[in-house]
C-alpha cells in the first residue's frame, strides 16, 4: 500500500487502450493458429479490407458512424452515474420516429425534412428512454434491469408494428414501404460526384458528418454547459448535487432522454441514409457494441470517436475476413470482436495497477535526479 | 507477558519503542523527516501535530502499512524489522483505529477473534476466547458483554472492542489514532481511566491527538511534530499548552478566540416545533424550536448522530421538514415542496456541510468545478448558453486569494488539497456570497491548527459582519469558543439553551447527555 502518482493524460486514453488492444489482438491470433491459420495474413487482410481502397474506407466509416453516436449515448448516461444498455431499443424507436415522419410527411422539401426527422428521431428516443429514467428517479428501479427489459419491450413492439401495421399490402416482407427519393441522406460518393470528384460508392452518408458534429457537441454539453455540470455532478455524487439545489432524480431523467435522444440518431444512419426503409432488427447490436465503443473512449467523445473507429474497421475488415478466408466464418469474426471488448471494455483496468507502478518509479527516479 | 513487571523501577530500562532516524517520502513530498523517537515502557506518550505533520506516517511505519526508506525500529531494544501488520502484532504493537475496524453484526466475541480463530473448528477458540476476554475485561475494567452486538453498542463501547481485540492478540503497545473524535467529553474521560489502568499494568500507550486538552490531561510525555520533522520532546509536566501549540505551529496561536460582544440585532432565522425524519420514517429532530439573529453565533451543541446533522440539512433545503415550520426573515421557508437547496440559496442562505467529502464537493472535480457547487446558475458564470470557465477561473483564483487556499491553482484536482484547504475552498465559495444566514456544520473537522484558527476568525467576521450564524460542532471547544448562545440537543430534542459566558463543560456533558440545564447547573454547583 504505497502511494502513486496520477497517471497523464496520454497514458491514461492513449497507451493503456493501446495495450489493451494489442492484448486482444495477441489472443485473437492464437485463436487465429489454433484453427490452423496464418495470424498476419488475418490481420494484413483485415487491415486491408478496413483500409486497403476507397470502398473499405467508405463502409468502415459508414459502420462508425452507428457506433459513434450510441457510444455518445452511453456516455452522456455513464456521466450521470447511469449505465444505460438500452442504446439498442432507444435506437429501434428512434427508427419508427424517422420512418413515420419520412412516409406521412413525404409532401415536405429534403432540409425541412432533414429537421423534422432529426425531432422525430430525438423525441420518439428519449420517449422510450423516459420510462425507465422515470422509474430510476421516481421509483428507485435500476435502469440497467429496466432498460434491457424495454429493449426485448421495443423489439417485440416493433415486430408488430412492421408485420401488422407497417407492411404495405400485398408485401410478405416485415419492413415498411421504402421513403420517397428526394428525403434520403445524400451517399458522400454522390456528394463528392457533384463536386467533380470520382469516389467508389459506399453506404457511408451525410450522417457521418452530422455524427462528428454531435460529437463537439456533446462535448460542449459535458463540460461547457450548467446541464452537462449538472450530471457530472449527479454522476459524481448524488448527496453533493441534492446539497448544491441540483435534484438527481431531475437530471437522472433529462441525461436518459438526451442518452435515448442520441442513440435514435443511429436510424438516421440506417433509415435515412442506406435502408431507406424501417427494417426488422436494424439496430443489429450496434447500441450494444456502443457500450465499449464509449467505455474504450473512456466515454469523452474524442476517445469515443477513436474506438468508434477501431470498431467500425473491425466489422469491415471482419467481414472481408470471412469472405476471403473460408476457416474463418462470421462467428470466428465474431469471437475476434467479442475479444477486443473483452479486453478494452471489461478488463480496461487489468494493466493499470502495474502500469501506475511503472510510471510512479519512472517518475520518482526522475524527480530524484532532479533534487540532486 | 513477561515485561508485565519491572518496568519503570530501575532508571535504565529499554525504552518500549525507539524509533531512530526514521525517513520517508512521497515522491517530492518529504512525510517523515529523519525522526528520532523514544517511547518509555509503562507511560502514556502523546503525540501532538497538525494533519500533514507527519504523524499518520511515522505510525504506519510503525504499524507495518509503509515500510521507511531509511531508520530503524527497535521494539524493547531489539532491532525489530516491520513488514506488516503482522509483524508489528507479533513484536506486541496493537493499533486503534480512528475509523473502527468491526463487523456490526457480530458480537464482542466474534470481533475480537476475527482473524485469530485458532482453528477451523469454531467452538473450541470461542471457549478459550471467552475466558481470556474475562480475565481481560476484569484487569482493564471495560465492562463490555462479550455477546453483545457491536452494531448495538455505543460508539465508545466500539471503541473499547478495539482496545480489548488488540489485548486480545497480546498488544504491550497500544497505539490509539485521534481515539476521542467520536466521544463526549464523559466518555472521553472513561477512556483516558482506561488508559491509566493499561499504564499501571505495564502497557505502553502511543496516543495520536490534536487536542492539546487530552495530551495534558492523559499523557507522561509528549512528542512535537511539524512538517514531518519531530521538532521536540516534553514531560508533560513541564508544558503548557500555549507551548505545544507554539511548538506545532511554529509560531504563537490564539487558543481561545477573542472576539468583540456580540451586537444581536432583528431575527433571521426563525425555526418553530421542527420535526424531521429520516428516509426510514425515524423522527431524527423533535420539536426543535429556536431562533438565529442576525450578528450572533448561536451553536448547537450535542453528541454526534442526536439529530444536529438532520437539522442542519433541513435548514440547508436537503431534508424536508415533517412538521413545524422555518422562517427566514419573516417569511415561510420550511424546507420540502418548493423550498429545496437552491431556493434556499436564492434567499441568502449559504451552507458549509459537516461532512466536506460527501457533501459539500465532489472529489473528482477540478477546484474551479467545486468553486461553483451551488452557484453554477450565477450569471456571471455563464458565456450564453455555455460556463464561463474562464471567469470561473478567476472567480476561483479569488476564492484562493482571500481564502488563503494553497496550493492557489484551480485546475487541481479537488481530491489533491489537504482537509484544511479543502474546507478554506469550501468557506470561501460559501461566505463570500454574503449571504444573510451562514449555516457551518464542523467547519474545522480533520483541519490543522493554523487553519482552525483562520477559519474561526472568518465566522466571526461573518458575525460582526450583522450576518447570522449558526453553527453545529461536536466540539466542545469550538462551540464554546465560537457561539454567543449555545442551544444543546439530545436524542433529537432540543434539552436547553445556554449562554456562552455561563456554558462550561460539564454543564454541556450533562446536558447532551440529555439532564435539564437547571439541574445540571444544580449539579454543577454541588460538585
Amino acid at each position: 500500500m504505497s502511494k502513486t502518482v496520477e497517471l497523464p493524460r496520454w497514458i491514461d486514453v492513449g497507451a493503456l487502450p493501446l495495450l489493451n488492444l494489442l492484448l486482444a489482438l495477441v489472443v485473437s491470433g492464437l485463436v487465429v493458429l489454433a484453427i490452423g491459420e496464418n495470424p498476419v495474413e488475418v490481420v494484413e487482410i483485415l487491415l486491408y479490407g478496413a483500409f486497403g481502397y476507397e470502398e473499405a474506407w467508405g463502409y468502415t466509416l459508414y459502420y462508425t458512424t452507428n457506433f459513434i453516436f450510441t457510444g455518445l449515448a452511453f456516455a452522456v448516461a455513464f456521466h450521470c452515474g447511469l449505465f444505460n444498455i438500452g442504446a439498442e431499443g432507444q435506437a429501434y424507436v428512434g427508427g419508427l420516429g424517422v420512418t413515420l415522419a419520412a412516409l406521412y410527411l413525404d409532401f415536405l422539401p429534403f432540409p425541412i425534412m432533414l429537421v423534422v426527422a432529426m425531432l422525430a428521431a430525438m423525441i420518439f428516443g428519449a420517449a422510450w428512454a423516459y420510462i425507465p429514467a422515470y422509474l430510476q428517479a421516481r421509483r428507485g428501479s435500476h435502469v440497467v434491469i429496466t432498460t434491457i427489459m424495454f429493449n426485448f419491450i421495443a423489439s417485440s413492439l416493433m415486430v408488430y408494428l412492421l408485420v401488422n401495421v407497417l407492411r404495405p399490402e400485398g408485401s410478405m416482407t416485415p419492413e415498411s414501404e421504402q421513403i420517397a427519393e428526394h428525403l434520403r441522406l445524400p451517399f458522400i460518393h454522390d456528394i463528392a460526384g457533384a463536386l467533380g470528384i470520382e469516389m467508389a460508392s459506399s453506404p457511408l452518408n451525410l450522417s457521418f458528418v452530422y455524427a462528428i458534429v454531435i460529437s463537439v457537441m456533446v462535448w460542449l454539453f459535458i463540460w461547457h454547459t450548467r446541464w452537462g455540470y449538472a450530471i457530472r455532478t449527479v454522476g459524481a455524487n448524488a448527496v453533493a448535487a441534492t446539497y448544491a439545489g441540483l435534484e438527481p432524480g431531475r437530471f437522472i431523467i433529462i441525461a436518459m432522454m438526451i442518452s435515448g435522444a442520441l442513440s435514435s440518431f443511429m436510424a438516421l444512419n440506417e433509415v435515412m441514409g442506406v435502408q431507406h426503409r424501417l427494417l426488422i432488427d436494424f439496430t443489429a447490436g450496434y447500441g450494444f457494441v456502443g457500450i465499449a465503443v464509449a467505455l474504450m473512449g473512456r466515454n469523452h467523445p474524442f476517445g469515443i470517436f477513436l474506438a468508434a473507429l477501431l470498431f467500425g474497421m473491425l466489422y469491415q475488415g471482419g467481414a472481408e475476413l470471412s469472405f476471403e478466408i473460408p476457416t474463418i466464418s462470421n462467428d470466428m469474426v465474431v469471437v475476434i470482436q467479442g475479444l477486443v471488448i473483452l479486453f478494452t471494455g471489461a478488463m480496461e483496468h487489468m494493466f493499470r495497477p502495474r502500469v501506475t507502478k511503472i510510471y510512479t518509479a519512472w517518475r520518482l527516479r526522475q524527480d530524484a535526479g532532479e533534487a540532486a | 507477558m513477561h515485561q508485565m513487571h519491572g518496568a519503570g523501577e530501575t532508571g535504565a530500562v529499554q525504552p518500549a519503542i525507539e524509533l531512530r532516524g526514521i525517513d520517508k517520502r512521497f515522491g517530492a513530498v518529504h512525510a517523515n523527516k529523519e525522526i528520532d523517537l523514544k517511547v518509555d515502557k509503562g507511560t502514556i506518550h502523546g503525540i501532538v501535530g497538525e494533519n500533514g505533520a507527519g504523524k499518520s506516517t511515522l505510525m504506519s511505519i510503525l504499524y507495518g502499512f509503509y515500510q521507511a526508506d531509511a531508520g530503524t525500529i527497535h521494539v524493547d531494544g531489539k532491532l525489530c524489522d516491520i513488514k506488516g501488520s503482522e509483524d508489528a502484532i507479533a513484536v506486541g504493537i496493537g493499533m486503534v483505529h480512528q475509523h473502527f475496524m468491526l463487523v456490526e453484526t457480530f458480537s464482542v466475541l466474534e470481533n475480537v477473534i476475527l482473524g485469530v480463530e485458532g482453528g477451523a473448528v469454531l467452538r473450541e477458540g470461542v471457549d478459550k476466547a471467552r475466558e481470556e476476554l474475562k480475565r481481560l475485561e476484569r484487569e482493564y475494567s471495560l465492562n463490555i458483554d462479550p455477546d453483545a452486538k457491536v452494531g448495538d453498542l455505543s460508539v465508545g463501547l466500539q471503541q473499547r472492542v478495539e482496545i480489548l481485540k488488540a489485548l486480545y492478540r497480546g498488544a504491550e503497545i497500544l497505539i490509539l489514532d485521534e481515539p476521542t473524535g467520536v466521544l463526549t467529553p464523559q466518555e472521553a474521560d472513561h477512556l483516558f481511566r482506561i488508559l491509566d489502568t493499561l499504564k499501571e499494568q505495564g502497557k505502553t500507550v502511543v496516543l495520536i491527538t490534536h487536542k492539546l486538552r487530552e495530551i495534558m490531561a492523559a499523557t507522561d510525555n509528549v512528542s512535537v511534530m511539524r512538517q514531518g520533522a519531530m521538532v521536540a520532546h516534553r514531560k508533560t509536566a513541564e508544558t503548557s499548552p500555549e507551548e505545544l501549540s507554539e511548538l506545532m505551529v511554529g509560531r504563537k496561536v490564539l487558543l481561545r478566540l477573542e472576539k468583540d460582544e456580540a451586537n444581536p440585532a432583528a431575527t433571521v432565522l426563525n425555526v418553530e416545533n421542527l420535526c424531521v425524519d429520516n428516509a426510514q420514517g425515524v423522527r431524527k429532530v423533535k420539536n426543535a424550536t429556536f431562533n438565529v439573529r442576525a450578528g450572533e453565533i448561536v451553536g448547537i451543541a450535542g453528541v454526534s448522530g442526536n439529530g444536529q446533522s438532520e437539522l442542519l440539512e433541513a435548514l440547508g433545503g436537503i431534508r424536508s421538514a415533517s412538521e413545524g415550520k422555518v422562517e427566514l426573515n419573516g417569511q415561510d421557508v420550511t424546507p420540502g415542496k418548493g423550498v429545496d437547496a437552491a431556493e434556499l440559496r436564492r434567499r441568502g442562505v449559504a451552507h458549509v456541510p459537516e461532512d466536506r467529502h460527501r457533501m459539500a464537493m465532489v472529489t473528482a472535480f477540478s477546484a474551479k468545478e467545486a468553486a461553483i457547487l451551488g452557484y453554477e446558475d450565477d450569471p456571471a458564470y455563464q458565456k450564453g448558453v455555455l460556463l464561463d470557465w474562464n471567469a470561473i477561473s478567476a472567480a476561483t483564483a479569488n476564492m484562493m486569494s482571500e481564502f488563503d487556499v494553497r496550493p492557489d491553482n484551480p485546475d487541481l484536482k479537488a481530491a489533491n488539497f489537504s482537509g484544511g484547504n479543502q474546507q478554506k475552498l469550501v468557506l470561501a465559495r460559501e461566505i463570500m456570497r454574503d449571504p444573510e444566514l451562514l449555516l457551518v456544520g464542523q467547519p474545522t473537522r480533520g483541519v490543522d491548527i493554523g487553519a482552525i484558527e483562520f477559519i474561526h476568525k472568518r465566522i466571526v467576521a461573518m458575525r460582526d459582519a450583522g450576518k447570522a450564524v449558526l453553527l453545529v460542532s461536536v466540539e466542545l471547544d469550538e462551540i464554546m469558543s465560537l457561539a454567543d448562545r449555545i442551544v444543546v440537543m439530545c436524542d433529537g430534542a432540543i434539552v436547553g439553551e445556554v449562554a456562552a459566558s455561563e456554558a462550561n463543560e460539564r454543564v454541556l456533558g450533562l446536558m447532551m447527555a440529555g439532564v435539564d440545564p437547571n439541574e445540571a447547573k444544580a449539579a454543577e454547583g454541588q460538585a
